[in-house]
């Protein structure tokens, strides 16, 4: 018998009217039998006749000039097929999200005259083993000049930053702004009349989504010329379309067959592998299997991005926020992928679920020479609630008041308009704090008790 | 020294999707010759039970028993568009695309069954066990099989049914940040329950309690997978990883595999005691918000907040690692010395 989180169905009882068949019930899960008995297929259960196999060669250098690639030593290893370089993809240069209009393209495929991280690709290498071809990759010499490079995200926007970008600035720029801006109010009316100010800064550090099955993919050419690529991507017409333009072939030449993933948290939306995989098939004119090893994952797939955010609250004595500042940073690595979005994404949920008639937010998407972050679990508010939430508890103690009370007091309600112009609606904070209260047995006073989310008494 | 307990608060909100420009899912759903059901898509399962909670949307919509519905996801070559798996947005978009299509199917399968039973269409309902039954009848009926069986070798007809959602893009206005970013928020408030080691900075999440507001729980066990998963990740990435743990100062001392890169054991999760509650979103399927993301969230400042309940440091740096305690700890007893 499943396991299950109980309803508490005394809450919003008056919207909960409908009778289901189906719905609501412990269906078991269709997959789950062949998960614990290991006949689940995955994209690695493929073994097509012929199979190559493809590895990368990787940049030393945080940020460096390429002088010279020699591959000669990758064609010396037996069992070496080929060796791809930027030359032999169509369009080398690209941006997952030019597909819904971001831009500019900013990744090369595989690195040209310079690379801008660390682990950065550079050469692929096609052989008959696995084993040939991580050999011919630690083969292949490249004579790099090294440049000055910035790994932190206030120095990367400071003046005098060494400038990695070819846009000419170490941030992405948002119709011409610096930063994803919010602007509610007057957040300096709003300091100007607060009783206190009080101000927080908080950072975290790149997470690993650590999926169980490594990201990767097999592609296998058809008879009739097609690729069919079967891959544990999140997002299979993504992969299929950005793989089209990179190689500049018809979206009908190419096939993604997926849907069964190893854990994706995230991890698996860029489109990495498939396009180079996909040369190295067309090449070959054999399978090509591109995945990566545990140790790829770890160090080049894109990691949670760390972000920095500072809060300045003016705050009333009796626990009422009137403004909040906030400037975010982003570390989006060395290339976008999806870090401008994520970047907008962490400004609309500033200032997280309150209503604060005041609200100021700067958030930046910032390039250093790091291994480019992208999408997790959580995109863009799981540092941003990190941040709000510490700082809630922080004006508790300040106000040495308690926390939940403070929380209820500024907590947003169906009809408040967030800082991002939207009216909420179907909000729940005031239930879901008032039900945690007594999970624990946490005091609250009767009026606290009778908030509500559908409404807000006056005054 | 001692082992010193505390107790700390989070709320968060977290929204379903995420728009800039749109991020339609399509589905397309088609009776076999003997009433089986194929739901088509291109979306992906990444093992939180997309097509398991996919069927019940079909099951649900049409009528009929989960067990005659078939899901097949992932073939760009036979699946409409999806955008993919992401932004909390698998139950939410493809659910509601699945509903659309199913209505569609339902309609003709309907429409079938009432000309083999010589009835109006708007009469018939469907009872859940295979059978569409005249309203108020118990000897009117025929079953699913039969219905699909008369549309493809008698009526000529295909019982299918197409089915999107796209919620419009929204582009920010750049000077205010005006926008539509979300289809609808789900709510959480989590209470941590630490111990912390004043000498050694090893914090202990003893308890968990959360409440979960996420619309509707359209199937309360993978709801509850969701939860508790999501719970044991926020702990790790409160306590435990970190691919740079020098960051932002140096790149060196990167894992590369699972003995250096630290995840929680079965040793380090605290037991967990959570509750849903259930406000229906207008624009979700059977009202349901997306949760595959928030659950990670709250359980972060959670533990920040009850280590500082515990002994007076306040962590501004994830993760909280036992020198970062240890570093508090010595402030604090510096400036009461000073």
């Amino acid at each position: 018998m499943a396991r299950l989180t109980p309803i508490d169905t005394a809450y919003f009882k008056s919207e909960r009217a409908g009778d289901f068949a189906v719905i609501g019930s412990a269906v078991p899960r269709s997959d789950a039998r062949a998960h614990v008995t290991g006949r689940t297929v995955f994209f690695e259960d493929m073994a097509p006749p012929e199979m190559t196999h493809v590895k990368i060669h990787r940049s030393t250098r945080h940020h460096a000039l390429i002088n010279r690639v020699d591959v000669s030593g990758a064609l010396g290893v037996p069992g070496v097929l080929r060796v791809i370089t930027h030359q032999d993809v169509p369009n080398n240069w690209y941006t997952v999200l030019r597909l819904i209009g971001v831009g500019p393209d900013d990744e090369p495929v595989l690195a040209e005259d310079r690379v801008l991280y660390r682990g950065e690709p550079i050469v692929a290498v096609v052989a008959e083993t696995e084993d040939a071809a991580r050999e011919g990759a630690a083969r292949v010499t490249v004579d790099y000049t090294d440049l000055p490079a910035v790994f932190d995200v206030e120095e990367a926007l400071a003046d005098g930053a060494p400038i990695i970008k070819q846009a000419g600035a170490n941030h992405f720029a948002y119709e011409g702004h610096h930063c994803r801006r919010i602007r509610f109010g007057d957040v300096e009316r709003g300091f100007a009349e607060a009783d206190r100010i009080i101000e927080g800064h908080y950072s975290s550090s790149p997470i690993e989504h650590a999926p169980t099955e490594p990201t990767g993919c097999i592609v296998v050419p058809q008879g009739d010329g097609r690729l069919r690529i079967h891959t544990n991507t999140q997002a299979a017409f993504f992969t299929l379309d950005n793989t089209a333009l990179i190689l500049g072939v018809p979206p009908t030449s190419l096939r993604v067959v997926g849907g069964t993933v190893g854990g994706g948290f995230g991890g698996k939306v860029d489109v990495i592998v498939e396009p180079l995989a996909c040369i190295a098939a067309m090449l070959t004119g054999r399978p090509a299997k591109y995945v990566y090893s545990r140790a790829e994952e770890m160090q080049v797939s894109s990691p949670r991005a760390a972000e920095r955010i500072s809060i300045k609250d003016g705050v009333m004595d009796d626990g009422r926020i009137v403004a909040r500042k906030i400037t975010l940073y982003v570390d989006a690595g060395a290339y976008s992928r999806h870090s401008p979005y994520g970047t907008t994404k962490a400004a609309a949920h500033m200032p997280g679920p309150y209503t604060i008639p005041n609200v100021h937010v700067d958030a930046y998407c910032v390039y250093t020479n790091r291994t480019p972050s992208s999408a997790m679990r959580g995109f863009g508010v799981t540092i941003g609630d990190f941040a709000l939430e510490s700082h809630m508890d922080r004006i508790a103690r300040e106000l040495n008041m308690d926390p939940l009370r403070l929380r209820l007091k500024n907590a947003y309600r169906d009809g408040d308009m967030k800082a991002h112009r939207k009216i909420a609606s179907g909000t729940a904070l005031v239930e879901v704090i008032q039900s945690a209260a007594d999970l624990v047995g946490h005091d609250l006073p009767p009026e606290y008790r009778a908030m509500s989310s559908t409404e807000r008494p006056e005054g | 020294m001692a082992l010193r307990h505390g107790r700390g608060y989070a709320a968060v909100n977290y929204p379903t999707g995420m728009n800039l420009g749109g991020d339609p899912s399509q589905a397309l759903v088609h009776a076999t010759t003997m009433g089986g059901f194929v739901v088509t898509l291109s979306s992906v399962d990444l093992g939180q039970g997309l097509r398991t909670v996919i069927a019940q949307c079909a099951a649900e919509t049409l009528g009929i028993p989960i067990e005659n519905i078939i899901v097949d996801t992932a073939d760009t070559d036979t699946g409409p568009h999806c955008m993919g798996t992401f932004a909390s947005r698998g139950t939410h978009r493809v659910g509601n695309a699945v509903i659309m299509a199913a209505r569609e199917a339902r309609e003709v399968m309907l429409q079938v069954a009432a000309d083999e039973l010589e009835v109006d269409a708007e009469d018939l309902e469907t009872d859940g066990t295979g059978f569409v039954r005249l309203k108020g009848s118990t000897e009117k009926k025929i079953h699913i099989s039969d219905v699909a069986l008369a549309a493809h070798f008698r009526q000529g007809r295909t019982i299918s049914g197409r089915g999107i959602y796209l919620k419009e893009p929204s582009s920010p206005v750049p000077e205010t940040g005006e926008m539509d970013p979300d289809s609808c928020q789900a709510h959480a408030c989590t209470v941590a329950e630490v111990a912390v080691d004043d000498e050694t900075g090893v914090i202990e999440v003893l308890r968990l309690f959360n409440t979960y507001e996420i619309g509707r729980a359209l199937n309360p066990a993978l709801a509850t997978q969701q939860v508790e998963g999501g719970a044991w990740m926020g702990l790790s990435h409160a306590l435990f990883e970190s691919t740079e743990p020098y960051y932002p100062h140096s790149r060196e001392h990167g894992p590369v595999d699972f003995t250096e890169y630290l995840m929680p054991g079965p040793a380090d999760i605290p037991a967990q005691t959570s509750l849903f509650l259930e406000r229906p979103a207008g624009n979700g399927p059977f009202g349901a918000k997306g949760i595959g993301e928030m659950t990670a969230n709250a359980p972060i400042p959670a533990i920040a907040n009850a280590v500082y309940d515990a002994v007076g440091v306040r962590l501004t740096s994830m993760p909280f690692t036992p020198e970062k305690v240890l570093r508090g700890l010595d402030e604090l007893r510096a400036g009461r010395a000073g």
